[in-house]
């Protein structure tokens, strides 16, 4: 994937974001992230029947890319087993911290492939998948 | 000015950051080194020549101190690791007997977490309450809104002399007299204004006061803690150690020393202190009002010049110190603080440590602009170039 795709892709999610919107309905489990270093102040609603995502949505006030990733985050999660999308969220996390992962899981997650060249942005992509991760955990118990 | 003092400004950084830190003049790192390459030894300790003349520059910088903020004597002057453990000391070392259930301690929700934190926790304990004077449309502190806050519980008000947030400077001269008039003890955060305003302890009846050296040119790790010797006397030393004690025995008996020596527990931070003297020096060299005339006078050209851009914001635009902060309507702030980076200017986005202002401002996030001397004209429009460019703030994403 090139520069331009990648970068057009973050700011199309940017500018006109997926899911956004936290519902008022009770039956979303909400979880709320901040990123300690900066202000990116994301959170994450979302249902969960039988085992899977029905639906996932964020708010927030934060960067392009924490933004961004919570955009395409919420694309790739929705309809997903909670089982499928924790081994997203942990190949995501991998990308990001240059271990190896497989891109295959990633979908349109995979253009923050580079980010890892801007240190201080690793947090910004990461922190809507912390929420969702969380989310996942209190589902499990 | 003067920015052939700072080596660090021959690489060409615009540094626009100085609430959060300031550069060091090679006076102060050369006189750090001086210590660690010359005459390296503990303070108090020795009867060696080096360990005498570590003695001697030791003390010799709670005189700069004492006279840089006029103290009436040098008891009133400790040595501490910063602003914050000032702070500390002063709410948990003092406060803790001083304050009383139904007690009432005055702040505004712009002082920086260190005078805010504390005073919460305290409180939970001590049962006293804390009120939150109300600021102005502009969310400054007058004196007559410090007066509607005052009831006969009021028994301390702590503000900071300007608040890093929104850079307004405090009438603090007429909050202190108005403190000594009603027998309020007036403690004074001055770690904003320290290098930037002169500050006389006695002109303005500060009870208490704290800074750091870091943010007037001095090293990181340094402050000070000044409080008027009758209030200092009955601080009771967080920290317990070598040299704040003359004696102690196994019966579990101890003796401790007088101030200063008493709240300065352990060997202190040698090196900080004295680089924290040459600042001291070297700011009473440029001069204090010159300074701040200088600031003032470059932040009213960074206001006209930021009014040249499109799409901008400006949060404080009638304070008189060298605070501004703003936001690109398009662009989140941190956004435009890593393009700026870009181009290597150094500027805050956040919310500078005063979190609770969020619940007056409704943003959560702003750009900030601090100014010191060492900026230029220059500078600022380099800025305001590289701003009007703004539809290239997302350009690299990737």
């Amino acid at each position: 994937m090139d520069s331009k795709l990648k970068r057009d892709t973050m700011l199309e999610n940017y500018q006109k974001p997926a899911n956004k919107g936290i519902p008022a309905d009770n039956s979303y489990v909400k979880v709320n992230s901040k990123n300690e270093s900066c202000v990116d102040n994301i959170d994450i609603a979302a249902k969960i029947k039988n085992g899977v995502i029905e639906d996932i949505k964020f708010d927030g006030e934060a960067c392009a890319i924490c933004i961004s990733s919570a955009s395409i985050m919420t694309k790739e999660l929705k309809g997903k087993t909670l089982e499928s999308a924790k081994l997203i969220i942990d190949n995501f996390e991998r990308m990001i911290n240059e271990l190896p992962y497989d891109e295959e899981l990633l979908g349109e997650l995979n253009v923050y492939n580079e980010v890892y060249k801007q240190p201080s942005r690793k947090r910004c992509a990461l922190l809507p998948m912390q929420s969702a991760k969380k989310i996942i955990e209190l589902e499990k118990y | 000015m003067n920015r052939e003092d700072f080596e660090i400004l021959k690489s060409n950084i615009i540094y626009f950051d100085n609430a959060a830190t300031t550069m060091k003049p090679n006076k102060v790192v050369n006189k750090i080194i001086d210590y660690y390459t010359k005459y390296t030894a503990n303070a108090h300790r020795g009867d060696y020549d080096n360990s005498l003349l570590v003695d001697t520059e030791y003390e010799n910088v709670r005189n700069k101190v004492k006279k840089f903020i006029n103290a009436t004597s040098l008891e009133e002057i400790v040595f501490t690791k910063g602003s914050t453990e000032s702070f500390n000391m002063i709410i948990f070392g003092f406060m803790s007997i001083y304050l009383k259930k139904g007690d009432e301690v005055l702040l505004t929700k712009s002082e920086h977490a260190s005078n805010i934190l504390p005073w919460i926790t305290l409180s939970k304990k001590v049962g006293f309450t804390i009120k939150y004077i109300e600021l102005t449309d502009n969310y400054e502190v007058t004196v007559e809104n410090v007066k509607k806050c005052i009831s006969p519980k009021t028994k301390v008000i702590s503000l900071s002399h300007i608040t890093n947030a929104i850079g307004d400077v405090r009438p603090i001269e007429k909050i202190g007299n108005l403190c000594q008039e009603k027998n309020i003890l007036f403690v004074l955060d001055a770690t904003q204004s320290i290098g930037h305003l002169k500050i006389d302890v006695q002109k303005y009846n500060v009870s208490f006061m704290g800074f750091s050296a870091h943010k007037m040119l001095g090293p990181t790790g340094v402050g000070v803690l000044y409080g008027k010797k009758d209030l200092l006397e009955k601080l009771i030393p967080l920290e317990y150690g070598g040299g704040m004690n003359v004696s102690f025995s196994s019966s579990g008996e101890y003796t401790l020393k007088s101030l200063p020596e008493r709240l300065e527990a352990g060997t202190r931070n040698i090196a900080g202190v004295i680089g924290m003297g040459a600042a001291v020096d070297y700011l009473l060299e440029i001069g204090m009002d010159k300074i701040h005339e200088y600031e003032l006078d470059l932040k009213k050209y960074l206001i006209k010049r930021l009014n040249e851009i499109e799409d901008i914001t400006i949060y404080n635009k009638n304070t008189s110190s060298g605070i501004l902060l703003f936001n690109l309507k398009k662009y989140f702030s941190q956004d435009v603080a890593i393009y700026l980076n870009q181009f290597k200017i150094c500027i805050r986005a956040g919310n500078h440590c005063a979190k609770m202002l969020q619940e007056l401002i409704k943003v959560g996030s702003t750009c900030r602009i601090s100014l010191y001397f060492y900026n230029t004209k220059e500078e600022i429009d380099k800025l305001i170039e590289v701003l009007k460019d703004q539809d290239k703030i997302l350009d690299n994403l990737v």
